[in-house]
């Protein structure tokens, strides 16, 4: 099948049908809203269900519900939505169920703008919710790369029984570009009959499961948190994700940018390399864990003055980078958070601000 | 190469779908393609607008600050963008709305009626797509018949707009180069 034009929003909630999820529940908020008008129509198509919640704090237990129950369930938000959610988030990570959430995100904080935005890269990372736990975190730079990032999900919250969150900012949602959706991403979902409370049809045993997060015996917690430390340790050894741009040759600065923010610097980076300033970036495609590694290594490189985190936040990620940098480097940040993507130019005049 | 179209006017005017078809048309060419809108919180009647981008590479910034093109279908809409296009490209001016010029000496202005010739065609809505065949008939940005195609393509669902819409482009096209 060749490429598709479509809305990221739109692809979102198609790749969610395309990776066996036919349990949507949301509520709507711009700028995803056209994930939930997509869906109202193709889950029930699909043989799916699609609720609409009474708020998203529903929302998230309607995906606990759902996913203690054993299904593949999704929903998708927008900042102000997913601080609602981040209760649930952190139930469903005690729970130890796996589940996808979406941030399409807009300005911050409070009701903000509705505008592209990365102001919730410490929420997502770091742990929206309460307690010790924390999220996969994928970000995609493009529509493709969103599609590819949302059929993925389910199998790694499956494989982790955890929550993982798709963090894209407004434009990955509402610009179009063209898609498809490879069917070696497609999967079945993985079988719940030792932890899901699925029913006792199919069980071999006469065993019962018990979704729960509360421990109310201190060594219990101790260890049921030492179990999810062990995860989230696991996380960071086998999903690590990111892209090098230019790191090969010489370079005087390094970026590193993500989302839709990378692809600015991109432009920004072929533009100064052709006025003989070299730079080079690393693009986190995970965000938790982060590619400390891969950052590090970067700017030990021996031409490598300066290093520089560019987000639409008001440096948020460039607390990542300084910690993976270990004060080898100075490290630096450049940003906007009112919603205007910075333009090219401005990025290469942070950059030659910098080497002067 | 990379080239930028924004396509800019009143909200209802049909400029988002101009700018996909365009989009469409491009992407069925095999390029790459980005179609980007303005969502800030306009109402009906506030303008819209839509930045296509057309590469033979990967788009990077899909952020354009200075595109090569402008549609402008009304008047907000030419004040605020006919500074921002690069230099050789065109400004396509819908004159049934917009009494002024740009003011541009370094840039292909197209001065079209685009809203009276859709009227003449039977229905004003098809100005955006009268527009459309004017700037891509000025513009050569992409192959004519891969634009009909894509033309043909949109409105597959509602077949009673195709010949419409294609008699919309031909008379915008006709309009281009007279």
């Amino acid at each position: 099948m060749g490429k598709i034009l479509m809305k990221g929003n739109e692809a979102i909630g198609e790749a969610a049908i395309r990776a066996g999820c036919l349990n949507y529940f949301a509520y709507p908020i711009t700028p995803q809203s056209e994930v939930a008008e997509y869906l109202a129509r193709r889950m029930p198509e699909a043989g799916g269900v699609f609720l609409q919640g009474e708020s998203e704090v529903a929302v998230s237990y309607m995906i606990f519900g759902a996913s203690g129950c054993g299904e593949r369930a999704f929903t998708t938000s927008s900042s102000p939505g997913i601080s609602l959610m981040a209760e649930g988030m952190s139930y469903i990570a005690g729970g130890e169920c796996p589940a996808v959430f979406v941030n399409i995100m807009r300005g911050g904080p409070g009701l903000g703008g509705i505008l592209p935005s990365q102001a919730d890269y410490l929420q997502a990372t770091k742990g929206a919710g309460h307690g010790d736990y924390r999220m996969l975190v994928l970000a995609p730079a493009s529509v493709q790369e969103a599609v590819e990032m949302v059929m993925t999900a389910f199998p790694l919250a499956e494989k982790y029984r955890n929550p993982v969150m798709i963090l894209g900012d407004g434009l990955i949602g509402q610009m179009m570009e063209p898609v498809e959706f490879p069917d070696h991403l497609k999967t079945e979902p993985s079988n719940k009959d030792d932890w899901a409370t699925n029913g006792m049809d199919t069980r071999k045993s006469d065993r019962r499961n018990l979704v729960k997060s509360l421990y109310l015996d201190p060594e219990l917690l101790n260890s049921h948190n030492l179990k999810l430390k062990a995860k989230y340790d696991r996380m960071k050894r086998e999903e690590i994700r990111y892209e090098t741009y230019h790191t090969e040759s010489d370079y005087r600065v390094l970026i590193v940018s993500y989302g839709t923010m990378s692809r600015v610097c991109r432009t920004a980076i072929d533009e100064l390399r052709s006025q003989r300033l070299d730079v080079a970036m690393v693009r986190p495609k995970t965000v938790f864990p982060f590619p400390e590694q891969a950052v590090l290594v970067a700017s030990e490189k021996e031409s490598c003055e300066q290093v520089i985190s560019i987000e639409m936040s008001m440096g948020q990620m460039v607390e990542d980078v300084e910690r993976s940098v270990r004060g080898k480097r100075q490290v630096h940040w450049f940003g906007k958070c009112g919603g205007e993507v910075p333009t090219p130019e401005e990025v290469i005049d942070a950059i030659k601000a910098l080497v002067k | 190469m990379q080239s930028e179209v924004m396509f800019a006017g009143f909200g209802g005017q049909g400029i988002l779908l101009s700018g996909k078809i365009l989009a469409e048309a491009a992407m069925d060419k095999g390029m790459e393609v980005a179609w980007v809108p303005s969502y800030g919180p306009e109402m009906r009647g506030g303008t819209a607008y839509c930045t296509v981008v057309i590469s033979d590479r990967p788009i990077g910034s899909p952020i354009i600050r200075n595109p090569m093109h402008l549609v402008a279908m009304n008047r907000p809409s030419l004040e605020k963008f006919a500074g921002v296009i690069k230099p050789g490209g065109v400004i396509l001016i819908n004159t049934s709305l917009i009494p002024i010029s740009s003011g541009r000496k370094d840039v292909d202005e197209v001065q079209i009626q685009v809203t009276d010739i859709a009227k003449t065609l039977g229905s004003v809505r098809a100005a955006n797509i009268v527009a459309l065949g004017a700037f891509v008939a000025r513009s050569k940005i992409i192959e004519f018949d891969i634009l009909e195609n894509a033309v043909r393509n949109e409105f597959k669902k509602k077949k009673e707009f195709i010949s419409l819409n294609l008699a919309a482009l031909q008379e915008g096209k006709k309009a281009a180069q007279a």
